[in-house]
C-alpha cells in the first residue's frame, strides 16, 4: 500500500505561496515518522503536491526541491483564478482518486476558504491553524495518526486533535509556523497531469474585478525585523515612533490586537492568534503587555526585545531582553543609539 | 422581499479568560460570554440591507440555552426572528457536525420563507477555525464568498449579489447567484445603535427552541461526538517561558538600560546582521 502525504501548493498569478514549501518540509518529516510501520509491512510513504491553476505546470519542478516526490497538476483555463467551486472540485476529485492519508493546506485566506469546503464535501475532519503536527499512536489506534496541535480560546489552551476514523486527515497551518526546508536543487520527481471536468451550470460565482491597492499590502509574515506597537502607545499617533524605529532597522511595523480593534492601525499589521504568525530575526514589542493571544503569534522570533513601563507585563516572560521604562523616552533614545552604533561600524 | 439569515455564535470573551494558577486549567465559571464580534457585524449588514430592500432577518445559533442572550442581542440590532438550536445531543459537535446542523435548519427555514443570503462572521474568536461558513455553503450548494468587506449590490429581481472580498494581496469583486453565502469582516457594516422599539422588543424576546427531534429531526449519526470526525486527544496549557534579562531604566538610567539591551542583541547570533543594516 502507498501511504500518501499531500500538500496543496497554493499559487496566485503563477507565484507559489511559500507556505507550500514549509508544508512540504512538514510532510517529509511526517513520512519519516512512520518508518517503523513501513519496515514491518510492504507499505511505502510518499510526499505529493497538488498544484491547480492555468499555465502552472512549469512551477511543479520547484516542489521537488522542497521534498515532493510527485506533483499532480490540474492546469486548465477555468482554474486561472481561485474560485471556491472550481478548486474544491479539483481537490475533491483527486482525493477520491488517490485517497491520501494526510492532506495539509496553508491557512491563508485562500487556503482557509478552500479547506473548509473540501473537508465538508469529503465528510472528513479538518483542524485549523495547527502549530505542531506529528504522527503518533493515540487511544490504541491500529496505526499512527496525525496528531494535530493547535491553540484554542485565544491561545489560553493548547489542544491536540485527532481524526481517527476518517480520511484524509486534514489540517491547515499558518505561514511561518514552520520553517521551509533548504531546497535541494538536484532532487527530481514526477509530474502527473490530471484533468478535472467542471459542470458549467454549477459555476455560480464570477470574478468581476481585482482591486490592487497602490501601496502593496503589508506582508509582515516574512519580514526579518518587526517593531510592534501596543496599547501602551496611548493612541494612533504612537505608531509614527514605532515606524521610525522600524525604518532605522530596515524592518516593518506590527501591532497587537487592541490597537487594530481601536482602529489605530489596519488589520494587515496585526500579530497574534487572530492576526499573523511571525518569526522574524528581531521582534521589538513596544508598549505591548503580552496577552497570550499576542504571544502565540510571535514567540518563535529569534530575538525579542520588550519595552514596557510595567515590570510585571507578561511580555517580559518571553522576551530575550527587556527594558522597563516609558516607551516615549526609551524608543527615541534607542533610535539614537542604533544610529551611532551603525555610524561607528561604517566610520 | 429580502430574507437574510445570519448564523451566529455565543463565545467566551477570550480577551478576558483566566487560567487557574494552580492547575493551569481554564476557569470557565464566571467567564463573560459575548456575541462573537464578527457575527455582530454580519447581523448589522443583514439588517442594513433589510432596511434598504424591505424584508426580514432570521438569526440562528447552535449552543447552550444561555446562548439565547446572544440571539436577543441580534434582535436588539434589528433582527426579526431568532432560532436557538439546543440539545444535549449536539454537544461535542466539531465543525463538520455543526455545518450539518446549520445547513439542515437553513433548509427547513427556507421551505417556508426562502433565504436569499446567508451571513456568517469570518470566524468565531474562541475556535478561530473559519470552517463552519464554507462547510454550510458547500452542504447547501450555495456559492460562498469569504472575507467579505462590502456588499456592493444586491439584486433580488435578477437574483445576484456583488460582493467585495479581501484576500492577502488584493480585493476581489465577485458576482454570485442567489441564494448565496458570505463570511464577514468587521468592515461589512458598522454596528448601529439599537432603536428604542428594537431594544424593547429584544428585552422580552424569547427565541424559538429547536431540539434534536423537533420541529425537524436530525440524523443522530451526524451530530454531537458521533457525527464529529475530529476529537480532542488531549489538552494542555501553553509552555511557560521564563524570559531573559530585564533592565529597569529607573535602576540603570535610561541610556545605560538601552545600551545593555542592545549589547545583548549585538552579541547574539542575529545581532551582527541586524545592526549592520544601514543604507
Amino acid at each position: 500500500m502507498i501511504r500518501r502525504f499531500w500538500v496543496f501548493i497554493e499559487q496566485e498569478d503563477g507565484k507559489i505561496h511559500p507556505v507550500a514549501w514549509e508544508l512540504l518540509g512538514v510532510a517529509r518529516r511526517l513520512a519519516t515518522e512512520i518508518s517503523d510501520e513501513l519496515e514491518k509491512s510492504n507499505d511505502q510513504a510518499i510526499v505529493e503536491g497538488i498544484l491547480v491553476g492555468q499555465g502552472v505546470s512549469a512551477l511543479a519542478g520547484e516542489a521537488f526541491q522542497y521534498g515532493a516526490d510527485r506533483v499532480y497538476v490540474v492546469d486548465a483555463p477555468p482554474f486561472k483564478h481561485y474560485i471556491n467551486y472550481a478548486y474544491t472540485t479539483a481537490l475533491v476529485t483527486l482525493v477520491q482518486k488517490y485517497q491520501p492519508e494526510v492532506f495539509l493546506i496553508g491557512a491563508t485566506t485562500l487556503g482557509r476558504d478552500l479547506a473548509g469546503s473540501v473537508a465538508t464535501t469529503l465528510r472528513t475532519g479538518l483542524t485549523a491553524d495547527c502549530t505542531q503536527l506529528q504522527m503518533g499512536i493515540a487511544r490504541d489506534s491500529a496505526r499512527k495518526l496525525l496528531l494535530m496541535t493547535r491553540p484554542a480560546f485565544g491561545g489560553n489552551v493548547i489542544a491536540t486533535i485527532m481524526c481517527k476514523n476518517h480520511l484524509p486527515q486534514m489540517a491547515t497551518v499558518r505561514p511561518r509556523v514552520f520553517n521551509a526546508p533548504p531546497p535541494s536543487p538536484q532532487r527530481q520527481g514526477e509530474v502527473i497531469q490530471e484533468s478535472v471536468p467542471l459542470d458549467p451550470s454549477a459555476a455560480n460565482v464570477e470574478i468581476l474585478e481585482f482591486i490592487t491597492s497602490q501601496s502593496a499590502k503589508v506582508k509582515i509574515e516574512y519580514a526579518d525585523i518587526i517593531v510592534s506597537g501596543g496599547r501602551g502607545l496611548g493612541g494612533p499617533g504612537g505608531f509614527a515612533l514605532v515606524k521610525e524605529l522600524a525604518d532605522e532597522l530596515g524592518g516593518v511595523v506590527g501591532s497587537s490586537r487592541p490597537c487594530v480593534d481601536a482602529g489605530w492601525i489596519s488589520y494587515d499589521h496585526q500579530v497574534g492568534q487572530t492576526g499573523k504568525t511571525v518569526r522574524p530575526k528581531l521582534y521589538i514589542a513596544v508598549g505591548i503587555s503580552g496577552a497570550i493571544q499576542h504571544k502565540v503569534g510571535m514567540q518563535d522570533s529569534d530575538f525579542i526585545i520588550a519595552i514596557n513601563r510595567d515590570p510585571h507585563a507578561p511580555i517580559f516572560e518571553i522576551a530575550t531582553v527587556g527594558i522597563v521604562g516609558d516607551l516615549y523616552e526609551v524608543v527615541p533614545n534607542m533610535i539614537q543609539q542604533i544610529r551611532s552604533l551603525k555610524e561607528a561600524k561604517h566610520g | 422581499m429580502f430574507h437574510a439569515l445570519v448564523c451566529i455564535k455565543q463565545v467566551p470573551d477570550t480577551t478576558n479568560i483566566r487560567i487557574d494558577p494552580e492547575t493551569g486549567n481554564l476557569i470557565r465559571q464566571g467567564v463573560p460570554t459575548i456575541l462573537n464580534p464578527y457575527d455582530a457585524h454580519a447581523v448589522a449588514a443583514a439588517v442594513e440591507w433589510k432596511r434598504k430592500l424591505g424584508g426580514k432577518v432570521t438569526v440562528i445559533s447552535m449552543g447552550p440555552p444561555a446562548a439565547a442572550s446572544a440571539i436577543r442581542e441580534c434582535i436588539e440590532l434589528g433582527a426579526d426572528r431568532g432560532i436557538l438550536i439546543s440539545a444535549r445531543q449536539f454537544s461535542g459537535s466539531d465543525t463538520l457536525a455543526t455545518s450539518y446542523v446549520l445547513a439542515k435548519v437553513i433548509e427547513a427555514v427556507s421551505k417556508d420563507e426562502p433565504v436569499d443570503l446567508v451571513f456568517f462572521g469570518k470566524q468565531a474568536i474562541d475556535g478561530d477555525t473559519a470552517q463552519v461558513g464554507p462547510g454550510v455553503a458547500s452542504r447547501l450548494g450555495f456559492p460562498m464568498v469569504t472575507y467579505a468587506v462590502k456588499i456592493r449590490e444586491l439584486n433580488l429581481q435578477d437574483g445576484y449579489v456583488v460582493i467585495e472580498r479581501k484576500t492577502e494581496t488584493r480585493n476581489e469583486i465577485l458576482k454570485a447567484k442567489l441564494p448565496a453565502a458570505l463570511t464577514c469582516e468587521k468592515d461589512i457594516a458598522e454596528i448601529p445603535y439599537a432603536s428604542l422599539p428594537d431594544l424593547i422588543y429584544s428585552l422580552k424576546y424569547e427565541p424559538e427552541l429547536w431540539t434534536a427531534e423537533s420541529p425537524i429531526a436530525f440524523d443522530p449519526a451526524q451530530i454531537g461526538l458521533k457525527g464529529s470526525p475530529t476529537t480532542v486527544y488531549k489538552t494542555g496549557t501553553p509552555e511557560k517561558h521564563t524570559g531573559g534579562e530585564v533592565f529597569h531604566s529607573a535602576e540603570f538610567g535610561l541610556e545605560q538600560a538601552i545600551k545593555l539591551a542592545l549589547d545583548k542583541l549585538a552579541a547574539s547570533p542575529v545581532g551582527n546582521s541586524i545592526l549592520r543594516v544601514s543604507q
